[in-house]
């Protein structure tokens, strides 16, 4: 690779021909301000439109500032980053920016963690010179996501994320010049578009214009009724990130103080997803296995590859833009339907409480979640199997909010028998864990034998598409794994074309699987958290006892017990859904 | 926005459009074009048949129709008036003339009037400055008009006289 030299802030610098100045700085640690450049590196998500001018760097010999984010450096060149022409253009910049912003700092759901406020801290923006008329929109209505245009700052990186990423295409910038806003076609609801609720446009937003809807109100009210059981399960991913709330590195496990905190919050019984995840698998597994006998067998009718379905925005995706393929996807409900459905049944009943009196919150890395709990198949007589989902942002509000000092609670389990789990379970929150605990699964019941090894480190990784072939005593299943709905996407339209060799496929829908799930905190642009929550992932399941879904004691006795068999009648109707055709 | 149903011969002609332009995602502005010189407008319905057709998301073709002045989602009116804003007719008062009939046929510019008579729209300079300020109501141009004459104007054209 060829190699060029040049000066920022009098520092000599070298670097690879055709990178930005604005990466030659950050390589001898000069950071110049952004705001609507943002970069994953190794999975695919750029967004670099040029369009703030808050990066403005002055060169020497250019007439004009040149917008560090998007201009190659060059051999020779002499940068200042920091010279009062460029500071001052930075700092009007961002002015302009604020002078159509709403100066809600102190109630917006993102102060402290917004983009914008901390720039302006950064260039010590005290007073606005700049006083003009004010966007306004009109809000729309969304069973996961709210849009507030007006703290909308043009950056564009939702657009990026739903068009280039996800390839779901909801959004798109609209109208022209001041009235310019990101919007859905003709300005529609956005629960009246394609959107998966995947929540990656608010994963990446810098400011306040996208955020969550918060049930935190809810679940405090549903905690104080004492006519109501409230009991709450976990996701796999939210443990891997929590602690980010609260200053812990990325990375940091916090599975106990969580239980912890969830039992100190007031709830009833602190249970895990994780047992419900073991119970996908179970379900799943069966099913995958049943369509691999009866193909082996020569029964042309079956379908495969199997998908998982485990992803609330995957199956919306697939139910709007590949409605002719929603019988191949495995009819498993997701491990939080599923808890939902035992809570409410199995549970209810163990305890002798009326489904109505009794309170399923969910904590989840993700905004879909809240969709799939309202999806009306998931709820008896309007009763929901699961009445709240909150994401892990939402977790650490209501944690804070109660007074807990969370770096200093004690490691606590959670409760049985819904709170028992497996290694497999666990890494349901990254890409290629859910098919790696089917793997576990299905290879021990298909072939009989115990395995050796129980790490797949084939089927893990970060690429956006991996393909895998696992031997089942001499019989080779292809795997395929894809994360971000652009990557699902492709692997759907090959098995459209008939072009798939796979047998099973795995999909998430966020960039690293449910890590890097929309309701999880923000990563800020480094995906090194995604890789350190990751890490954390199959750290947790290395360490745990029992690492194979079917070896989970709680589940053998919940089939002992309670279900028979999977796939049994009663499995069906408790843990098994079906899909709709939403395409227009 | 009005629902309105698409016929199957306007499908298949806006289908035909796109097909002149080998359905690319490229043309859109060309396809655009064409389809609102024949349609007169896009409404929403006839965006989605195109996004269809050229394989991308209605939100991104609502986006160029949205950014581009030239394209309209109203239906232009049986008579569409123009009122020229350019320097001239501005400076002599054309501002006033818009609101004149902005106020008579209680509609904004860039709207129609809901019996579909009169569609109202403002141009830069039709090169008549001399005649300024100039108002055209189809291809017939009108001359230093004034505020008083607007209703004068809407009466040549309304099929039922206002009570």
């Amino acid at each position: 690779m060829e190699k060029i030299k040049l000066t920022i802030d009098k520092k000599p610098v070298e670097i690879e021909k055709g990178k930005t100045i604005l990466e030659a700085a950050a390589s001898i640690g000069i950071e110049i301000p952004t705001l609507c450049y943002m970069k994953l590196e190794d999975i695919g998500i750029e967004n670099k439109p040029g369009g703030c001018r808050v990066c403005v760097v002055e060169v020497e010999g250019r007439r004009n500032l040149a917008p560090s984010c998007v201009t190659a450096a060059e051999e020779g060149m002499v940068v200042r980053t920091n010279s009062m022409r460029a500071l001052n253009a930075r700092r009007t910049n961002v002015e302009l920016i604020l002078s159509d912003h709403p100066a809600e700092c102190l109630t917006c759901a993102k102060s402290g963690k917004c983009d914008l406020q901390d720039l302006a801290q950064q260039l010590g923006i005290r007073e606005l010179h700049y006083e003009g008329v004010k966007s306004t929109y009109r809000n729309d209505l969304s069973p996961a996501i709210i849009r507030e245009q007006e703290k909308c700052i043009m950056c564009r990186r939702c657009e990026m994320m739903c068009n280039k990423v996800q390839t779901v295409g909801v959004l798109s910038a609209v109208n022209r010049g001041f009235d310019s806003v990101v919007a859905t076609a003709f300005e529609m609801d956005l629960q009246d578009t394609a959107c998966t609720y995947c929540g990656q446009c608010l994963a990446v937003c810098p400011t306040g214009a996208l955020t969550e809807v918060d049930l935190t109100g809810n679940v405090i009210r549903a905690l104080s009724d004492p006519t109501k059981t409230v009991i709450v399960q976990t996701a796999p991913a939210v443990r891997a990130a929590l602690g980010e709330e609260f200053g812990m590195e990325p990375g940091t496990l916090v599975t106990g103080k969580m239980a912890a905190a969830l039992r100190r919050l007031g709830f009833d019984y602190v249970f895990d997803t994780d047992f419900a995840a073991d119970l996908t698998i179970m379900e799943e597994g069966t099913e995958l296995l049943g369509r691999l006998t009866r193909h082996l067998e020569g029964d042309e009718s079956v379908k495969l590859p199997i998908l998982t379905s485990c992803c609330p925005a995957w199956v919306k995706f697939f139910e709007h833009h590949f409605p002719s393929m929603i019988d191949i996807p495995s009819t498993a409900k997701s491990p939080q339907q599923m808890f939902g459905a035992i809570a409410k049944n199995y549970f209810a009943d163990k305890i002798g409480v009326d489904r109505k009196n009794l309170v399923v919150v969910s904590i989840m890395p993700c905004v879909a979640k809240k969709y799939e709990s309202d999806r009306e198949e998931f709820s008896v007589d309007g009763n929901p199997d699961v009445d709240y989902a909150l994401t892990t942002r939402e977790l650490a509000g209501l944690i804070k909010l109660s007074n807990l000092d969370f770096k200093s609670l004690p490691e606590e389990d959670f409760d049985l028998p819904l709170g028992e789990s497996t290694g497999a379970s666990v890494i349901f929150g990254t890409t290629g864990g859910v098919i790696e605990a089917a793997v576990r699964t299905a290879y021990e019941l298909q072939t009989g034998k115990n395995l050796e090894k129980i790490d797949f480190e084939e089927l893990r990784g970060m690429e956006g598409i991996r393909e895998a072939s696992v031997d089942f005593n001499g019989l080779p299943i292809r795997i395929g794994i894809a994360h971000g709905l652009g990557n699902a996407r492709k692997l759907l339209e090959d098995i459209r074309a008939g072009k798939s060799q796979f047998h099973a496929i795995e999909i998430m829908s966020c960039p690293g699987g449910c890590i890097g799930g929309g309701g999880q905190p923000y990563h800020g642009g480094d995906v090194n958290v995604l890789k350190k929550r990751q890490k954390a992932i199959y750290a947790e399941d290395a360490g745990k006892a029992v690492r194979k879904s079917h070896e989970n004691p709680s589940i053998v006795k919940l089939y002992e017990e309670y279900l028979g068999e999977p796939m049994s009648h009663l499995a069906h109707e408790l843990l098994h859904t079906q899909y709709f055709d939403r395409s227009e | 926005m009005a629902k309105i149903e698409l016929q199957e011969c306007q499908i298949n002609q806006i289908k035909e459009i796109c097909a002149s332009f080998n359905n690319n995602a490229g043309e859109l502005i060309n396809v655009l074009h064409k389809v609102q010189s024949v349609y007169g407008y896009l409404p929403a319905e006839v965006q989605e048949v195109i996004a269809k057709e050229l394989n991308i998301s209605r939100a991104k073709v609502y986006g160029v129709v949205t950014f581009y002045s030239y394209f309209t989602m109203t239906p232009k009116g049986k008579y569409p008036i123009s009122i020229c804003m350019g320097t001239a007719c501005y400076v002599r008062g054309a501002e006033q003339v818009v609101k004149e009939f902005e106020r008579h046929l209680k509609i904004a510019v860039g709207e129609s009037s809901a019996d579909g008579l009169f569609s109202l729209n403002c141009l830069r300079c039709v090169g008549a400055c001399g005649l300024a300020p100039v108002v055209m109501v189809g291809e017939k141009v009108y001359g230093r008009v004034a505020p008083a004459d607007v209703l004068k104007i809407i009466k040549e054209y309304s099929e039922t006289c206002p009570a």
